[in-house]
């Protein structure tokens, strides 16, 4: 843990509703280092998702500054932002988001093929399908399997492509307590025995706890 | 990957997949049936034509070059006809039409017999009593009729003497004196066949005939039937140029319901593609991928349906409308089908690589 893989300094994000300006982050200031496993807490409405979608390049911030693995965001395009998608960010949802025609082996295929590798997993990936418990389950499509399974394979295509940044949001959120012990133990395991940097977003001080610290949002800012 | 998330899409939502591929189908089935009709309507008619015989064929003057029935010319005229040095036998006909594309022909059957080598009489004979007629087997097979059988046409009843093979001038023939008396055109005719003695003779004899029957159109029966191509018959190819618009426009609408539809049902699948890393052009491509093998299959499916619609086509009316298969239009109308899927899926594709993330991915 030391240089920053993500720097935040005074990030402000407004969104134009009709004729009302939303502030939905208010000049927020984050360093996350490499290696790091991060919580950010916070009620609905405190801006922890968009923080989390700037930081994953799915939206552009109105002001400030933001260098993610050495890439400032406020310069790049539509295109580069897509580009810092598939080869510097793995995304987990709460709705596991995966494709319900593909088996959970070609969900995860599937990011491969976007960073414009081939299909085949990697030798080297089979003990993080073990890690995750579902090396047995690749076949299956997702309606065939549990929430937790779900969710592990959403895991397991966000790290196939070793990312720089694992971004969870509300990874928990749809499971029961047994399933959301097991995802957040394979998170801090990813974050222990890779070195993966998580930036984890959730209301729920338990799972915030996985974390090496917690980062407080409150009405578009980080709080101490 | 492209290839098997299109394929496993398709074969995810299987009813819609399976209604948008019949309904390409059937447009392209819907093109070659109306093409197949076209150019059966004319080879039918152009091998009846060449069936005559003849060498030179007579029409009054402001004919059209199909379709043509009535007696606008004197009978009179045959006989100056026959009288020309070159000229081995003339036959004046009477053509008279009795609905749809359907007439009788009136003929004298010695004449024509001699002219046309015969008619190939498959049951019965030739004429007995004035008000006997001949059909063809196709008109026979769609109407019912046999040997013996009681038919009324132009107002007239009539008895079935003989059937003959299809393809010599006519479907229905009749004695000419008698469809003339009938039809009030007693001494005059539709038009008439001529046959040279010495088939070298035919432009001299065209020549001589021009010359003696000024106004009239003479044609030697090459040209004629030249002329009676689906591509030369006024009206048939702005027909079939409809026909072939009005399937462009089905297919863009089908095509761009589908895939508006599909595009609305699979926003999230579109957001977790985006938020993967793909690009516009990555989504367009998908979806227009998804839109070729729809309409590559819909256009196969279509070419099968239209053998199946030709042999329904010639199985219950295979005297009034002969339809063909007409290969050489099957990549047309995959092309068209092609170009109508693709215009169909320029919008619902831009809407989906335009799709913002965030919302794409929190749509129920």
């Amino acid at each position: 843990m030391s240089d920053p893989i993500i720097s935040v300094r005074d990030l402000r994000k407004t969104y134009h509703v009709g004729d009302v300006d939303v502030h939905a982050l208010r000049g927020v200031n984050l360093d996350v280092r490499r290696g790091e496993f991060l919580s950010i807490v916070g009620h609905s409405g405190s801006g922890k998702s968009t923080l989390f979608n700037i930081i994953g390049g799915l939206t552009p911030p109105s002001a400030g500054h933001i260098v993610i693995d050495g890439k400032d965001l406020r310069t790049m395009s539509e295109s580069d932002r897509t580009n810092l998608r598939k080869q510097s960010i793995g995304f987990v949802f709460q709705k596991y988001n995966l494709l319900p025609t593909l088996t959970a082996r070609d969900n995860i295929a599937l990011a491969r093929s976007m960073a414009g590798k081939s299909l085949t997993l990697e030798p080297t990936f089979e003990p993080v399908l073990e890690l995750l418990g579902i090396a047995h389950r690749l076949h299956h499509k997702p309606r065939a399997l549990s929430g937790g399974e779900q969710q592990r394979v959403a895991i397991a295509r966000a790290v196939v492509n070793h990312p720089a940044i694992l971004l969870a949001d509300e990874p928990t959120g749809n499971l029961d307590t047994e399933n959301s012990e097991k995802v957040l133990a394979l998170m801090r395991d990813l974050n222990q025995r890779l070195g993966q940097t998580i930036i984890m977003i959730t209301h729920n001080p338990e799972a915030a706890a996985y974390g090496h610290r917690t980062e407080r949002m409150k009405d578009g800012m980080i709080v101490v | 990957m492209v290839t098997k998330l299109v394929l496993e899409n398709l074969k995810h939502r299987p009813i819609r997949t399976f209604l948008t591929v019949l309904a390409i189908g059937l447009q392209v089935t819907l093109v070659l049936t109306i093409v197949g009709l076209s150019r059966g309507l004319v080879e039918a008619s152009q091998t009846r034509t060449r069936g005559v015989g003849a060498d030179i064929l007579v029409r009054p003057p402001g004919a059209a070059v199909i379709g043509m029935s009535g007696a606008p010319m004197p009978e009179k005229i045959v006989d100056v006809i026959e009288k020309q040095p070159n000229v081995a036998i003339a036959q004046g006909v009477v053509i008279h039409g009795i609905g749809g594309l359907e007439s009788i022909t009136g003929v004298d059957i010695d004449k024509f017999e001699r002219m046309s080598g015969g008619l190939d009489f498959r049951k019965g004979g030739t004429f007995q009593a004035p008000d006997d007629i001949l059909i063809d087997t196709n008109y026979a097979e769609q109407q019912k009729l046999d040997v013996g059988s009681a038919i009324e046409l132009a107002n007239h009843k009539w008895t079935v003497r003989g059937i003959v093979g299809p393809g010599k001038l006519s479907k229905i023939f009749a004695r000419k004196a008698v469809l003339q008396d009938l039809t009030s055109n007693n001494g005059k005719i539709t038009m008439v066949y001529v046959k040279v003695k010495d088939a070298k003779n035919v432009a001299g004899t065209i020549a001589d005939l021009k010359k003696l029957l000024e106004g009239y159109q003479i044609y030697s029966m090459d040209e004629f039937l030249s002329l009676t191509t689906p591509d030369k018959i006024m009206g048939l190819s702005t027909f079939i140029a409809t026909v072939v618009g009005l399937a462009v426009v089905f297919g863009f609408l089908v095509v761009f319901l589908a895939m508006y539809t599909a595009v609305l049902e699979r926003t999230r699948e579109i957001g977790i593609l985006k938020a993967l890393g793909a690009s516009p052009g990555y989504v367009i491509g998908m979806l227009m991928r998804e839109t070729v093998l729809l309409a590559v299959i819909g256009s196969v499916i279509g070419i099968a349906l239209s053998f199946v619609a030709k042999w329904a086509i010639t199985s219950f009316v295979p005297s009034s409308l002969p339809v063909v298969s007409v290969p050489d239009w099957w990549w047309r109308t995959a092309l068209i089908s092609l170009a109508g899927a693709m215009l169909g899926a320029v919008y619902p594709g831009t809407m989906a690589a335009r799709q913002d993330t965030i919302e794409a991915l929190a749509y129920e």
